[in-house]
């Protein structure tokens, strides 16, 4: 098979650009001027397509647990990633690669604001988001409860105001693997390599050690590659009870918060089974009520 | 690596190491019995968009970067003369994709060999067709049966595995052609064991004894009373709705009750259900409302005369109001005929213009079996998971179907939503009647679907020998499942 080139392409809206690379897949999307958005666009693109290099090349370093004594990374989008999960090298095992959804958003959106002005964009990276606001502006963000199923539980607004560049969200219902169990965390943070690093961590602590429950396979068993080896990851979460689902989201939360302590994040969502617990501000949050919708019989 | 389930692809740089049924970092290729696949939601897009013809256009519209002739997304292949692989469990002959709102389907495509399958008639029709459970009859041999009456209209069975394969040969065949007939739009005629004889054609009026029935009864008699009691109210004094099931009488029923309409001494024949209305007045026959009677005095017996009085004027009226006779009383309270007034003519032609058009309607009724399933997931059962679960549209030549609940994939489709000639059938015998099944490309391949089968729609649309026809524009149009809408 030969390599397929980098999809550069509008999506049928005619307003937001799609980037696609082996697992990189981007929507963007820029406000301003057609000439500031098309110049945007291209740099968004020129960037891109070599960005996917620039990681392989460097990939085995990158699936090393972080230290900051550990193996260097000379690539601009992997120092990125590197420098997000460093504050979490000391404590615990994180590879950049945790990180590295959040640093190509990141890097995308810094190429796009370096070549214009643009008073709002945003790069999509699965989930994990950089934004771009010029002050005064802002951008409602929704926010699910599951990664794989979209059903917005409530919507915040980002101001410029607001110390909030990165929003990222983690769980074992994700693309990537989870070594907790929480349907999805999602973070603000002030980058979005930031954001994502944080929402892997947190949602790894969204969790129930050696709960009957919880369905747990060796990462290498499932992808031979994966830089989490041998440690265990989550396949399948069976109904918890109340107090089990509490439990597993305080664990989580405690960590949430020891991170908005030490400045690493703004605020957090961890939701479990139906369940959410917030950490820290989320700004202008409205909560999202089921839709009351209900047979009247005549 | 030491497995060997384990492949490497090598579609971009990453090198994913990807085990038997897993797919690598990007989500996009899988492992697919040791057979790297390629399950990306891109795959149309990516001809047209590849990276050289995209540097300058990509601000245009998507819309403009199709060159070619066919809008994939307002193509749709349908399964009418696609054939099938039965009894063989190979693949269908078209797995289809194309590229919706930026998802991709896959459109399988065959025509399915229907050894139980039937038609479910509804014959618009107060007239007494024959008592339920009746059989009916195609060319003298059983092909069906009489079910249910519904509201204005009469069920017919037609078909079903007994018919087709249980009885004799020569019942079989006739069942199959009359099935054939039938769902291909031609009229077909049916007698029913101690009933009518009746010609049904798929969207048309029925013929009932040689009479074309040309309106639906506005409602039973009594919900006729209900409907028109204010128009009556001082224009007359006593109505009387003739109707095989219910016959309504005015001034006992609850309408005229609470207009203060009074007593009038009027007898009904028949059994009395609840005030003002009665069961079994007549016979059911092909006369007043559905009953065998021609004159409508004979349900009535002698007016009370201690109530009635000369002079009372009586409306009788069917259902329909094709039929309708005005009478007053005599000295001796005898109803006498006279010419119906024009205030009253006015509700009569109400009646008649609330009495919808009669039509035969047919559904095609069909269970997708095993080695049809087979064709398209080399696992069947998933996809009747998929179906249930609404991942998967079923269409029968593109028309929308209705997928009954429960196990299995047994569906019901209105044949006058399906092209024309949409069916054909088999010497065993059985019915080819055409069926789709439209999911996401991705989708498919988690089912098991025979993803290296899956053909672009362009190099199927554009071969020789295809036939493009217009689409009915009431059908919702296939590929736009709730899956394809919801784009990135």
């Amino acid at each position: 098979m030969n390599r397929a080139p980098a999809q550069i392409a509008l999506l049928p809206d005619g307003r937001r650009l799609h980037l696609h690379d082996g697992p990189i897949d981007l929507i963007i999307e820029a406000w301003g001027t057609a000439h500031e958005i098309r110049s945007a666009y291209a740099a968004a693109a020129e960037r891109f397509v070599t960005i996917l290099d620039e990681l392989c090349a460097e990939l085995p370093q990158l699936r090393q647990a972080a230290s900051a004594s550990g193996p260097k990374v000379t690539g601009v989008v992997a120092r990125r990633m590197l420098d997000a999960v460093l504050p979490y090298a000391a404590d615990t095992f994180m590879t950049p690669m945790a990180a590295v959804a959040g640093a190509v958003a990141e890097e995308i959106l810094s190429a796009m604001t370096s070549a214009t002005n643009l008073p709002r964009a945003y790069v999509n990276d699965g989930g994990d988001i950089a934004v771009h606001l010029e002050p005064g502006e802002e951008f409602t963000i929704g926010m699910v409860e599951r990664p794989d199923r979209v059903s917005l539980f409530g919507t915040l607004k980002l101001r410029a105001c607001d110390p909030v560049r990165g929003i990222a969200t983690s769980g074992w219902r994700g693309r990537s693997f989870s070594l907790g169990i929480a349907d999805a965390v999602t973070v603000l943070a002030p980058s979005a390599a930031g954001a994502d690093a944080a929402s892997t961590m947190i949602a790894n602590a969204v969790d129930l050690p050696v709960h009957p429950a919880v369905t747990r396979l060796p990462a290498c068993e499932l992808a031979p590659d994966s830089d989490l080896g041998p440690r265990l990851v989550t396949q399948a979460v069976a109904p918890l009870s109340r107090e089990d689902i509490e439990l597993a989201l305080a664990s989580g939360a405690n960590t949430a918060q020891s991170l908005v302590q030490r400045g690493l994040i703004f605020a957090a969502a961890l939701h479990l089974q139906g369940k959410t617990r917030t950490v820290g501000i989320l700004p202008r949050m409205v909560a999202k009520s089921t839709p009351a919708r209900s047979l009247v019989h005549a | 690596m030491a497995d060997n389930d384990v492949i490497r692809c090598d579609a971009c740089p990453v090198l994913c190491y990807i085990k038997e049924g897993r797919t690598g970092a990007c989500d996009r290729y899988a492992n697919h019995s040791g057979q790297l696949v390629r399950l990306d939601p891109h795959v149309v897009l990516d001809r047209a968009l590849s990276r050289g013809d995209s540097v300058v256009p990509f601000l245009e519209r998507s819309r403009d970067w199709d060159g070619n002739l066919l809008n994939a997304s307002d193509i749709f292949v349908t399964a009418i003369g696609a054939g099938t692989t039965y009894p063989d469990y190979k693949p269908a002959p078209f797995i289809i994709s194309s590229e919706v709102n930026g998802v991709d389907m896959v459109t399988v495509v065959t025509e399915g060999i229907f050894s139980y399958c039937g038609v479910k008639l509804k014959i618009d029709t107060d007239r007494h067709l024959g008592p339920e459970t009746s059989t009916v009859r195609s060319q003298g041999e059983p092909v069906g049966h009489v079910t249910t009456n519904e509201y204005g209209s009469q069920m017919l069975s037609l078909g079903g595995v007994r018919h087709l394969t249980g009885g004799s040969r020569r019942e079989g065949t006739v069942t199959c052609e009359t099935l054939l007939s039938l769902c291909n739009g031609k009229p077909v005629e049916l007698e029913i064991e101690q009933g009518a004889r009746v010609v049904i054609e798929a969207g048309k009026a029925p013929v009932v004894d040689g009479v074309l029935e040309e309106r639906m009864r506005v409602g039973c008699g009594s919900a006729t009373i209900g409907m028109f009691a204010k128009q009556w109210l001082g224009k007359v004094d006593e109505v009387v709705v003739v109707d095989d099931h219910i016959t309504g009488v005015l001034s006992e029923h609850q309408a005229g009750k609470l207009l203060g309409i009074p007593e009038t001494g009027i007898k009904m024949k028949g059994r009395r259900s609840t005030p003002g209305r009665y069961f079994k007045v007549a016979e059911p026959g092909a006369c007043w409302g559905g009953t065998n009677i021609k004159d409508p005095l004979s349900i009535l017996g002698s007016f009370n005369a201690k109530i009635a009085w000369p002079g009372l004027r009586l409306l009788m009226v069917s259902t329909t109001g094709e039929h309708y006779a005005y009478f007053e009383l005599d000295d001796g309270h005898r109803p006498v005929e006279k010419q119906l007034p024009a205030a009253l003519q006015l509700s009569v032609d109400r009646i008649k213009e609330n009495c919808e058009p009669a039509l035969c309607t047919v559904l095609f009724m069909g269970g997708a079996g095993g080695s049809l399933r087979a064709g398209v997931t080399e696992n069947p059962v998933k996809l009747t998971h998929s179906v249930r679960e609404a991942l998967t549209r079923v269409t029968c030549g593109g028309a929308p179907v209705y997928v009954w609940p429960g196990g299995g994939i047994t569906i019901m489709v209105d044949v006058t939503r399906m092209p024309a000639n949409a069916f054909g059938y088999v010497p065993t015998p059985a019915l080819v009647a055409p069926i789709e099944f439209t999911l996401k490309l991705a989708d498919y391949g988690t089912l098991g679907g025979y993803m290296d089968h899956v053909r672009p729609l362009e190099s199927v649309a554009t071969e020789q020998g295809r036939r493009r026809v217009p689409a009915k524009s009431a059908n919702p149009w296939p590929l736009e499942t709730d899956a394809g809408k919801e784009s990135q």
